[in-house]
């Protein structure tokens, strides 16, 4: 018996399969479902390793946000996707840090390129823009060219200059 | 070589052997280019064949690509410069003494190449005075080295011994006016201070400064 | 002669602040915080690592990337499925065309359309030969970081051979763009093809001498045996495949176990190592090379039974027309016209992974129907295989950290996308 199969026989309403054009099983899981969905997969199932934790911004579509995840299992050599859409502009899913050390860095990158929260996971800093970047650069509604990129490189530096600043205020002019 | 030629200097300051000094002194820069190599992404791969046996570079004498900037004469941006990397690349340019040259290898470099995006420097001479462009995606081993013969061509037409003579000035009008002094020495940045002695800029980069802060 | 007593410090994971450090001890009295990076010789790329030592000890080690973030993703949803692919080929760039295969299956798999026989056999042909190249950078650039710097000009020297088969093969020597949806870009000449068999069949020869020259080297070993230990269990944890997986016992290779492009058909080992160290990470990637240039010889020979046959697909929704043939039949005119301008993928998303140098490589692409795609996210392996340097480089010199970097193998163009 599948992955996806066992799943669908624990009977529960949240969630359910969907055809891919690629054949991989998948299953579409509400996001209160998804965290015992995740220790299922895990504990039970055999899926050793996360692939990719990734998003898709449907706008204007709503829900907006679609959280995509993949699974591979080694002893059983299966797949499994797992789609699930999360409200809101700025929302936040359940991380799986916990099972899968190693999505840590790829929910970091749908913080960074997205704004979705990771409830969980301890470190969600941004991982590719710099830190000091203020917007999601994935959205659809940011430019491709990205926003001024001139002031947003002073951008990154003003809290230097205000520090160096406030220094020559405490020092006095020097030459 | 193309249309480079050789331009005879018809300035009266400079005697015979003005230009006896300063063609030996050019003679030695321009065959001793240390390259300093910014490989960034995958000009980064032609860079080091071109360093390779194939198409060796040390019979220019630039094999020695040391890659602390205090001891290379040209930087070679060799890749795609983003805005988060732009900071070193800056940083590492200032921290190159005089003199230095820089070399603009590939498209993303030159112009922002293929990548018209958010994160993208759209040509590092946005940050960086440079030399020499050289166009390609990535271009061939070869055409760099043409690049580094036409800097070779470049540096035989300069005049360091006006330089030594006068102290530094601002840009000279005088042939190519490119060394009297490298254009960023006047323009204070951000590192100056830190990296080349206090020269008045506070900036607030250095860890032992914020140790006397905290 | 002062009596210094040598203390062991227990490090926590990663964590300094849980270190108890005596302000009086000479030699362990105060943590250093040095950056390794962004422009450093050893860090492969634009790789910063912020590293906290103790003395020459590593404590916590914490990389950050991004520093080749060229927004490949988002370029993809501005520019449509066709023309981003050569941006496909600067991802991983010593590697080319295997990125390239791989989008090349994630579209197919999307848009369900047939590749030829041909096409297939030239394919692997071209995979193959992109792998033995980048381990042959692996092999190179990691041995000059740890000092072996001969290494370097040998294995330049064989790829240089290899770049000029590629030149001749496909237009570039490299980010070639050569195998497109559908099928691959043009077929193959003879005499390049001879050429290659003759390269192919000289390559092992020079295994044997790489081998000679590190693998029973004092040095090589005493700098990569039980340096950067993985169990498979970290292995999974961590999300790492290829040869990284390998290296610590766990058989899985996507040609083998979930193939591809005909990979099923192809007689070949899959090496496996034992101990999980740098050291037989190494003799992985050696063996691997080996088995390319078996894999690679095998489609050689069945490119010369399916002589004649069509090397692209003729699905005219999806691929363009030969070259020359537009100027010849009106409907030819028209479908390249349409898929220039207005190509559209059915709505629905696809991934397939195929097996590159560095791990498991895929596309995930999700289309709405438009010509606009919705979603082009790149699964690259090189980011899982920074993810394992602070584990492996915890309680070590920061000498290791340059035989960790170099064994993890990683290209920071597709870990920064």
């Amino acid at each position: 018996m599948t992955a996806s199969e066992h799943v669908l026989g624990l009977g529960w309403d949240d969630v359910s399969a969907v055809e891919e054009r690629d054949g991989m099983p998948t299953l579409q899981v509400a996001p209160q479902r998804l965290r015992e969905l995740l220790e299922i997969l895990k504990r039970d199932l055999g899926f050793e390793i996360a692939i990719l934790v990734t998003a898709v911004d449907h706008s204007p579509k709503a829900p907006r946000f679609e959280l995509v995840q993949q699974f591979l299992s080694i002893q059983n050599n299966e797949r499994l996707r797992l789609r699930c859409p999360l409200e809101g502009d700025n929302p936040s899913a359940p991380s799986c840090i916990d099972l899968w050390p190693g999505a840590a860095y790829m929910e970091r990158e749908c913080w960074d390129m997205f704004g979705i929260q990771f409830d969980g996971h301890k470190n969600l800093r941004r991982l590719l823009m710099p830190e000091a970047y203020g917007h999601h650069p994935l959205r659809k509604e940011f430019p491709h060219q990205g926003i001024e990129p001139d002031r947003l490189y002073r951008e990154w530096e003003r809290s230097r200059i205000e520090r160096a600043a406030e220094r020559e205020g405490q020092e006095g002019v020097n030459s | 070589m193309g249309s480079l030629k050789e331009i005879t200097t018809t300035d009266d300051e400079s005697g015979f052997m003005a230009t006896q000094v300063n063609e030996l002194m050019n003679w030695g820069r321009k065959n001793s280019l240390w390259p300093m190599p910014l490989g960034l992404s995958c000009c980064g791969i032609e860079l080091m064949a071109m360093i390779g046996p194939k198409f060796d570079i040390a019979r220019f004498g630039a094999e020695a690509a040391r890659f602390s900037p205090r001891q290379c004469d040209v930087m070679i941006v060799a890749g795609t410069l983003t805005w988060k990397m732009a900071e070193a690349a800056r940083t590492i340019y200032d921290q190159m003494p005089d003199p230095k040259w820089v070399i603009a290898m590939g498209v993303c470099s030159s112009s922002g190449g293929m990548y018209d995006s958010y994160a993208v420097v759209q040509g590092v001479d946005s940050i960086l005075p440079v030399d020499i462009y050289v166009p390609g995606c990535p271009p061939r081993p070869d055409a760099l080295i043409d690049a580094i013969m036409k800097l070779q061509r470049k540096i035989e037409r300069e005049n360091p011994l006006k330089r030594v003579l006068e102290g530094p000035t601002d840009l000279d009008e005088s042939g190519t006016g490119i060394f009297a002094k490298a254009p960023n020495m006047e323009v204070k940045t951000k590192r100056y201070g830190t990296y080349m002695g206090d020269s008045g800029m506070k900036d607030d980069h250095s860890t032992a400064r914020a140790k006397e802060e905290s | 002669m002062t009596n210094v007593t040598n203390k062991v410090l227990e490090y926590a994971a990663g964590n300094s602040s849980d270190l108890e450090l005596d302000p009086d001890d000479p030699l362990h009295g105060e943590l250093m915080k040095i950056n390794v990076g962004p422009q450093h010789p050893a860090t492969h790329g634009v790789l910063r690592l912020s590293v906290e030592l103790d003395g020459e000890t590593i404590v916590s080690c914490d990389p950050e990337v991004g520093y080749l973030h060229r927004g490949k993703e988002k370029t993809c949803e501005s520019l449509g499925w066709r023309k981003f692919l050569p941006h496909t080929d600067r991802l991983d760039y010593v590697q080319p065309l295997l990125n390239n295969t791989a989008y090349a299956l994630s579209l197919e798999a999307l848009a369900q359309i047939e590749v030829p026989q041909r096409a297939q056999e030239i394919r692997v042909l071209m995979m193959e030969v992109s792998r033995i190249m980048a381990h042959l950078i692996y092999l190179g650039t990691t041995a000059i970081d740890l000092g072996a710097v001969s290494m370097f000009f040998f294995t330049f020297t064989e790829r240089e051979k290899a770049y000029d088969l590629l030149d001749a093969w496909s237009g570039h020597r490299m980010n070639n763009s050569y195998i497109r949806m559908g099928g691959v870009y043009a077929d193959v000449d003879e005499a390049v093809a001879k050429s290659i068999e003759e390269w192919l069949r000289a390559f092992p020869a020079k295994i044997d001498e790489f081998e000679k020259l590190l693998t029973s080297n004092a040095i090589w070993n005493a700098r990569n045996r039980d340096v950067g230990v993985l169990s498979p269990e970290d292995c999974f944890a961590l999300s790492l495949t290829g040869p990284n997986l390998r290296g610590s016992g766990v058989e899985w290779d996507l040609r083998r176990n979930m193939p591809y492009s005909g990979y099923e058909t192809y007689d070949f080992d899959v090496p496996v190592g034992s101990a999980g160290d740098c050291f037989d990470r190494y003799l992985v990637r050696i063996e691997e090379m080996r088995q390319s240039v078996l894999i690679a010889l095998q489609a050689l020979d069945r490119l010369k039974q399916s002589k004649g046959g069509d090397f692209l697909a003729r699905d005219r929704r999806y691929v363009l027309p030969p070259h020359g043939r537009t100027h010849e039949s009106m409907e030819e005119l028209i479908f390249q016209f349409k898929v220039v301008t207005d190509m559209r993928l059915p709505k629905g998303s696809a991934y397939l992974g195929v097996e590159s140098s560095k791990g498991e490589l895929g596309f995930f692409i999700a289309s709405d129907g438009t010509s606009d795609p919705l979603r082009c996210h790149v699964r690259a392996p090189g980011l899982m295989n920074v993810q394992a340097i602070p584990q492996l480089a915890q309680g070590r010199l920061l000498s290791d950290i340059m035989a960790i970097i170099g064994s993890l193998d990683f290209v920071m163009g597709e870990v920064d996308r």
